[in-house]
C-alpha cells in the first residue's frame, strides 16, 4: 500500500506549491517508505509515497496514460490487473510500466466512470482527467483503504490520512463533537463523518467526481441481500465446494506480488483456513505471524502453535505485555487518528512490527470472515432475541442467552433474570433495522456519562437516528440475520476494524494487509445464501467450518469463536503506569481539554484502581477517555508523546 | 428501613456507577436497569458490595430485579435477610 495526497484548485490556472505538497506527502512516509513522487500542473497537484510491492523498478507514481492527459495517484492493489491489462492491450492501449496502477488509467479511458466496477481489489485513488478537467476519486467496496478530503481555501485537498492535510497547513485540527458522539456509540464516526471537524472521508464502495467546485459522490457498489424468501439454497456439500473454490481463488490472486507474502495466524478458524489454502500454494516458504498475551483468558498461543505445526509453517510469535501496550498506545492513536474504546489496535501494531522486522511486506489476514460468513456473537444474540420476541413472556427462550458468551467470566456468573432485562432492549420492535445492535450501542454509549456539559451542549441529534435515516429502505424486506450483517458491515467493519485496527496499524509498520474474505465475489456468494447455511441454529460460520474441516486440526473447527481482545485499563494503572497516563488523566489536563468532567473521571480512575475485576464498561470508558486525551494532545496541541 | 442503610447503598451506587457525590443524581426508587445505571456485568459488583459491605449473602435465586433493581429494593431485601438470620 502507499500514501496519496493532493489538491484540486478551483482556479484552473493556479500552480500548486511544491513545498506544501512535499510536506503533505512526507507526513505519510510510513505508508510509503520506498520513495515519493509528485505531479504539478495548472489546477492540480498530486503526491505519492510509495511502498513497492508490484513492479519494484518501474511503478513510480503518479502514473499517466499515453499522452499524459490522465494522471493517477493511487494507494492499493488491483488483484485482477493481469487479466485487465491483457484486455486493454488487445484494445490497443500501450503501457510503459508493469504495474497494476497503470491498468486503472487505461481502464478509465476505455470504460469511463464504469471502470471502477471492473476492479477487484483494495484501493483509494484520485485520477485527474485533464481534457475534461475533472478529478475522479474512488474507494474499494469494503473500505479497506482510506481516503480523506476537506474543502480548503482555493479548492479541495485530499490524503490517505488526515495528518497529510494537517502537515500541509490546510486543516486546523479540531474535534467534531458529533464525530465523538458517533465514536462513543458505534466505536467510530461513520463515513463521511470523521473525528476532525471539516474533514470528511469517502464512504466505502463510493466514487466521487470533482469538477470545478462541484463535488458529487455516489455508491458504485453496496452490500446487498435477497428479499426474504429469495435466498439461494442448494446441496450443502456443493455449496461447501463452491465456497472453498471462491476463497481459494480470492487467496490465489492475493499472492500476486514481487515481494514475499506472509499471513497472520490468530489460531481461529478464519486465519487458519487462509493459511491452509496458502500452504497449498506456497508450500516451502510460508511465514506466519501471531501475537500472544500473558492473560490466559485472552491468549490463543496454544491454538496458533497447533495450526502452525499441523500446516508446517515458518511461524513467528510475539508476546505482548501490559507495558508493551502502554508504551505503544500514544503511537497507536497517532496512527489511528481517532480515539478508540479498546486497546486492541495496540497489539496489532506490535504484530505488524514483527512482520516488518522479518522482512515481509505483505500479509494476508482473516478479517472480514465474521461479517461475510456469519461469525459474530452479535448475530447469535440477535437470533435469540428475535426468537424470544415472538413470545416475550417465555421463560426458557431467553435462557439461550446464557450460552452466548461463555468466554466472559462475569456473564457466566450472572442471573438469567438480569441477562433478560439487558438483552430485552428493543424487544417490542423486532423489525427495527437496528434491532441487533441496540444492546451493544447502549453499552457503548455509557461512555458519554463522563462528558462535560460543554461537550454535550455542542452535539446535535442522535447518532442512531441519523444512521437509521440513512439505511436503505429495502432492508425491511431482508431476513433479520441479513439486517444484522448489513449493519455490522456498514458500521464497525469499515469504520473501526479495517481502519483503527486494520490499515492504520499495518501501515504504522509499512506493511500491506490483504483480505481474501472481503473479495467482492465471495461477499456476493455469501450474501445470496440463506442465513441457515452460515449460522446453523447457533453454530457460527457453519459452511466455512464444514468446507475446511478436512484441511484443519479438529480442535480448530470445533472451537467456539473467541473474539480478539487485549488487556484494557490494566495496562495503564498501578505502580508502573506511564507518566503520560497520570498527566493526561489528571484533573488539570481533563479540565484544560474540556471534553470530560474531571470529577467523574477522577472517580473512575479511583474505582479501577481498587477493582478486582474491572467491569467492561469501565474499561471502555477509561480507554475512550485516555485515547481522546492522547488524540487532543498529539493532534490539537501538537505534542509528541512517546 | 433505616435511612443510614439506604444512604450507604445510594452512596455506593453514586460513587461506582454515576461517578458523582450528588445525591440528586439518583432517586431511591429509580430503576438501575431502566436508567442504564447498571448493565448485566455491573450487577456482580452490587452483589459483592451487598455481601462484603452489608454482610448479607445473596443466593442465586435471589439475584433478580425484584430484589436488586433500586436503592429501596436492595434495602428492603437486605433488611429482610438480616431479620431472618
Amino acid at each position: 500500500m502507499c500514501g496519496i495526497t493532493g489538491i484540486h484548485y478551483s482556479d484552473a490556472a493556479r500552480m500548486g506549491d511544491r513545498g506544501q505538497l512535499e510536506r503533505m506527502t512526507h507526513a505519510l512516509d510510513h505508508r510509503g517508505p520506498d520513495g515519493v513522487g509528485f505531479h504539478i500542473e495548472p489546477g492540480v497537484a498530486l503526491g505519492h509515497a510509495r511502498l513497492s510491492i508490484i513492479d519494484l523498478g518501474g511503478g513510480a507514481q503518479p502514473i499517466h496514460n499515453e499522452d499524459q492527459t490522465v494522471w493517477i495517484t493511487y494507494n492499493g492493489e488491483v488483484f485482477n490487473y493481469i487479466e485487465l491489462r491483457r484486455m486493454l492491450v488487445e484494445r490497443g492501449h500501450r503501457f510503459y510500466t508493469e504495474s497494476d496502477t497503470e491498468v486503472i488509467v487505461h481502464l478509465y479511458e476505455e470504460l469511463g466512470d464504469r471502470f471502477v466496477e471492473e476492479l477487484n481489489g483494495q484501493f483509494a485513488f484520485a485520477l485527474w482527467d485533464r481534457r475534461r478537467r475533472r478529478m475522479v476519486f474512488a474507494r474499494d467496496r469494503a473500505g479497506i483503504l482510506p481516503l480523506y478530503y476537506a474543502r480548503v481555501p482555493g479548492g479541495i485537498a485530499f490524503g490517505s490520512e488526515v495528518k497529510a492535510l494537517i502537515a500541509g497547513g490546510l486543516v486546523k485540527p479540531e474535534l467534531d463533537p458529533d464525530g465523538l458522539d458517533e465514536l462513543m456509540t458505534f466505536w467510530a464516526p461513520l463515513a463521511p463523518r470523521t473525528i476532525f471537524r471539516g474533514v470528511e472521508q469517502l464512504p466505502p464502495g463510493h466514487m466521487a467526481v470533482l469538477e470545478g467546485d462541484r463535488f458529487e459522490s455516489r455508491p458504485y457498489w453496496q452490500w446487498h441481500f435477497p428479499e426474504s424468501g429469495a435466498h439461494r439454497r442448494g446441496v450443502v456439500t456443493d455449496l461447501q465446494d463452491e465456497l472453498r473454490g471462491v476463497l481459494a481463488d480470492a487467496t490465489q490472486i492475493r499472492l500476486r506480488a514481487d515481494v514475499p507474502v506472509g499471513a497472520y495466524l490468530s489460531g481461529g478458524l478464519d486465519s487458519s483456513s487462509l493459511v491452509a489454502l496458502l500452504k497449498e500454494r506456497v508450500p516451502d516458504t510460508l511465514q506466519t505471524f501471531s501475537i500472544g498475551f500473558d492473560d490466559p483468558r485472552l491468549d490463543e498461543s496454544e491454538h496458533q502453535r497447533a495450526v502452525s505445526k499441523f500446516l508446517d509453517t515458518n511461524h513467528n510469535h510475539v508476546q505482548c505485555t501490559l507495558s508493551d501496550i502502554a508504551q505503544v498506545f500514544p503511537r497507536t492513536i497517532r496512527h489511528s487518528e481517532m480515539p478508540v474504546l479498546r486497546t486492541a489496535p495496540a497489539p496489532m501494531q506490535v504484530l505488524s512490527r514483527l512482520v516488518r522486522q522479518s522482512n515481509v511486506k505483505v500479509v494476508l489476514t482473516g478479517e472480514g470472515a465474521d461479517e461475510v460468513l456469519g461469525g459474530y456473537d452479535i448475530f447469535k444474540e440477535s437470533k435469540v432475541r428475535q426468537f424470544w420476541a415472538r413470545f416475550p413472556e417465555s421463560k426458557w427462550r431467553p435462557a439461550l442467552l446464557k450460552r452466548l458468551y461463555p468466554y466472559l467470566d462475569l456473564t457466566s456468573a450472572q442471573s438469567a433474570a438480569y441477562l433478560q432485562e439487558f438483552f430485552g432492549i428493543g424487544l417490542a420492535n423486532p423489525d427495527d433495522p437496528c434491532f441487533s445492535h441496540l444492546p451493544r450501542w447502549a453499552t457503548t454509549a455509557q461512555c458519554k456519562l463522563f462528558w462535560s456539559d460543554d461537550l454535550r451542549a455542542r452535539t446535535s441529534g442522535n447518532p442512531i437516528e441519523r444512521l437509521r435515516a440513512a439505511l436503505p429502505a429495502e432492508m425491511s424486506r431482508w431476513h433479520p440475520f441479513n439486517r444484522s450483517e448489513y449493519v455490522e458491515a456498514r458500521t464497525l467493519l469499515p469504520s473501526y476494524l479495517l481502519a483503527s485496527q486494520g490499515d492504520r496499524m499495518l501501515m504504522a509498520s509499512s506493511v500491506e494487509g490483504r483480505f481474501p474474505f472481503l473479495d467482492h465475489r465471495l461477499i456476493g456468494f455469501a450474501n445470496a445464501l440463506h442465513p441457515s447455511y452460515k449460522m446453523h441454529v447457533l453454530r457460527e460460520k457453519n459452511l466455512l467450518k464444514e468446507a475446511m474441516r478436512s484441511r484443519l486440526p479438529a480442535s480448530i473447527t470445533a472451537r467456539h469463536k473467541q473474539p480478539y481482545r487485549a488487556p484494557d485499563a490494566a495496562a495503564f494503572l498501578g505502580p508502573h503506569a506511564p507518566e503520560y497516563v497520570n498527566e493526561l488523566m489528571g484533573r488539570a489536563a481533563i479540565a484544560r481539554y474540556g471534553y470530560f468532567d474531571p470529577d467523574k473521571v477522577g472517580r473512575l480512575v479511583a474505582k479501577l484502581g481498587r477493582a478486582k475485576v474491572p467491569a467492561a464498561r469501565d474499561n471502555m470508558a477509561f480507554v475512550g477517555i485516555l485515547s481522546t486525551q492522547l488524540w487532543h494532545a498529539q493532534f490539537v496541541d501538537g505534542q509528541t508523546i512517546n | 428501613m433505616t435511612d443510614a442503610l439506604r444512604d450507604k447503598i445510594r452512596g455506593f451506587i453514586l460513587e461506582n456507577y454515576l461517578f458523582t457525590a450528588d445525591t440528586k443524581a439518583l432517586g431511591m426508587d429509580d430503576s438501575l436497569l431502566g436508567r442504564g445505571i447498571v448493565d448485566s456485568t455491573g450487577m456482580l459488583e452490587i452483589i459483592f458490595f451487598i455481601e462484603e459491605q452489608l454482610g448479607v449473602k445473596v443466593k442465586d435465586e435471589e439475584m433478580i430485579p425484584d430484589n436488586l433493581d433500586s436503592v429501596n429494593r436492595i434495602a428492603t431485601f437486605v433488611e429482610a435477610r438480616r431479620k431472618a438470620a
